[in-house]
């Protein structure tokens, strides 16, 4: 394995530093695009809608809250995860152990940036929705707030498996 | 791509959906309609109004009031809306408004041209046309003689001038080519409209081919209805359906051969959609087609609202405003002459 050029030889010659780096900075990126996109379909909804119903603005302001909370589901697990990074000596670097370490900050980096890029999504639209609806008929506003909130429910799924799964990050020990 | 458009909508599109929303909750309601058939004056009507939102428009009209300024004064409204709704559309969306009113445009076209031919003053007509069919040029449709003139001097610089190319003649004009005209131009607008719409894709194509088709359809019976006893023949009625809705091609074809109003009736009763139209005139009435197919294109139009990310709320949403203009004007003209019985034989209650 160690001679051929192949993928994986790639994957295990590549430093798991790079994983964990990636793996962190997605973990962050993603969630605020997702948490951004949101922001903006609720937003956009929300300010047209306060023209003709302006008693809106400030209740709807907690779908706008729903999804920066999307974003700070991000940097939770990033700082998390930027703790679990250690040095090791370079001669333990591609021992099995890294390698998991590795892999394990990378996973959990894509699964809560893309479960919070969904989820971010997932409570604008709802969020627009909502902000039009109460414009129109204000007894439908707690309604659809529980739609909301199962909405914003997916993120933290993915949030406690990725904190579940960053906890298998143990790096080699140094003595060895 | 469609189930998508919810994720990229409101980047163009977000802002002006949600104004117009806006603007719907301001549309009369059945219990505003209730309070303007109890009025026994005009100045009734108008104190009505104030409460709603064409309350400012109306404020500062001096007392004798006409039925003429209340309808003015209404369009008004709806024409400062439309204006500030195309300020701030982006493409796609300012095209698609600008179809809406090519409508209007071919209306005016044609009251022109018929004004002038029955020497009608031009500055009068003028005041007729609707406000949302205006542009530049339109006063000097009176010049024109015949068809080929009034393309070249005037409509060759409007957004009309690609629907011409059907109906350009030599021909003097009379009352019998004008109204060919005007179905003729609307049909090319229409299908001009639906190419678009199906291009847009989406939720928008999908609601507005389905009100465009309807539209289409009315026009058809329309036409079949306003033809019969005419010296129309049945190819040039035919020609003059749009291609596409419901009843093309099999119910234009058996629309083209009808000669009185049940055999209309026998056609459109083999569609679904326009069988619960029928079911509520009785045999031989025709009067009431207008109303019961009013009726049914605000039910339409009405469904559109419950779709969200889409353009077709734009067209619904003026649609039923005109439509709300229309039935002020019924409930004013029959206050003000003393007609109060007949006040709920044409409006059309939108909630």
């Amino acid at each position: 394995m160690t001679t051929t050029s192949s993928w994986s030889r790639a994957l295990t010659q590549i430093s798991p530093y790079t994983f964990a780096s990636i793996g962190i900075a997605i973990s962050i990126g993603v969630s605020v695009l997702g948490a951004a996109w949101g922001i903006y379909i609720t937003g956009s909804s929300l300010i047209g809608a306060a023209i003709k119903a302006p008693r809106i603005t400030s209740k709807n302001l907690i779908s706008v809250i729903f999804c920066e909370a999307v974003a700070i589901y991000g940097v939770i697990v990033a700082i998390i995860l930027q703790t679990k990074l250690e040095s090791v000596p370079s001669s333990q670097i591609n021992e099995p152990e890294s390698l998991r370490a590795g892999y394990a900050i990378f996973a959990s980096g894509i699964i809560v940036g893309f479960a919070n890029l969904v989820c971010g999504l997932c409570v604008g639209i709802i969020g627009s929705s909502c902000a039009l609806s109460d414009a129109q008929n204000s007894s439908l506003f707690v309604k659809i707030l529980v739609i909301e909130i199962f909405g914003s429910a997916l993120g933290l799924f993915g949030v406690i498996v990725s904190i579940i799964m960053s906890s298998q990050a143990t790096w080699p020990a140094k003595s060895g | 791509m469609y189930g998508f458009e919810a994720m990229t909508f409101n980047i163009h599109g977000g802002y002006l959906e949600a104004i117009v929303r806006g603007y719907r909750s301001g549309l009369l309601t059945a219990a505003d309609y209730n309070n303007l058939c109890q009025c026994e004056t005009l100045e009734d009507i108008k104190m009505h109004l104030s409460a709603t939102e064409y309350g400012p428009y109306l404020q500062n009209e001096p007392s004798p009031l006409h039925t003429t300024t209340i309808v003015e004064k209404c369009t008004l409204k709806l024409v400062d809306e439309y204006k500030h709704m195309l300020c701030q559309a982006t493409e796609p969306l300012s095209t698609f408004l600008e179809y809406i009113t090519y409508g209007h445009m071919i209306d005016n076209v044609v009251l022109i041209v018929t004004g002038t031919l029955h020497e009608r003053d031009v500055q009068e007509l003028l005041e007729k046309c609707h406000p949302l069919g205006m542009f530049e040029s339109i006063a000097s449709l009176a010049v024109a003689q015949n068809m080929r003139e009034l393309y070249r001097l005037v409509l060759v610089d409007t957004p009309l001038a690609p629907y011409f190319s059907e109906c350009i003649t030599s021909e003097d004009l009379d009352d019998m080519n004008i109204e060919i005209m005007r179905n003729t131009l609307y049909k090319a607008y229409l299908e001009d409209f639906y190419q678009f719409c199906k291009k847009l894709g989406g939720a928008t194509a999908e609601i507005m081919c389905d009100l465009l088709a309807f539209e289409a359809d009315r026009r058809a019976v329309n036409i079949t209805i306003n033809s019969i006893g005419t010296e129309l023949t049945r190819d040039d009625r035919r020609k003059l359906y749009s291609n596409f809705g419901l009843l093309y091609p099999y119910g234009h074809e058996e629309l083209a051969v009808c000669e009185d109003f049940d055999q209309v009736r026998a056609v459109l009763e083999k569609y679904p959609p326009y069988q619960s139209i029928f079911s509520k005139l009785s045999y031989g009435e025709s009067q009431m087609l207008d109303k019961a197919f009013y009726e049914e294109e605000v039910k339409r139009l009405c469904l559109a609202f419950e779709q969200q990310f889409h353009y077709a709320v734009f067209f619904a949403y003026i649609r039923l405003r005109e439509q709300e203009i229309r039935n002020l004007m019924w409930v004013s003209e029959c206050v003000a002459q003393n007609q109060k019985s007949r006040v709920h034989d044409s409006v059309v209650f939108i909630f």
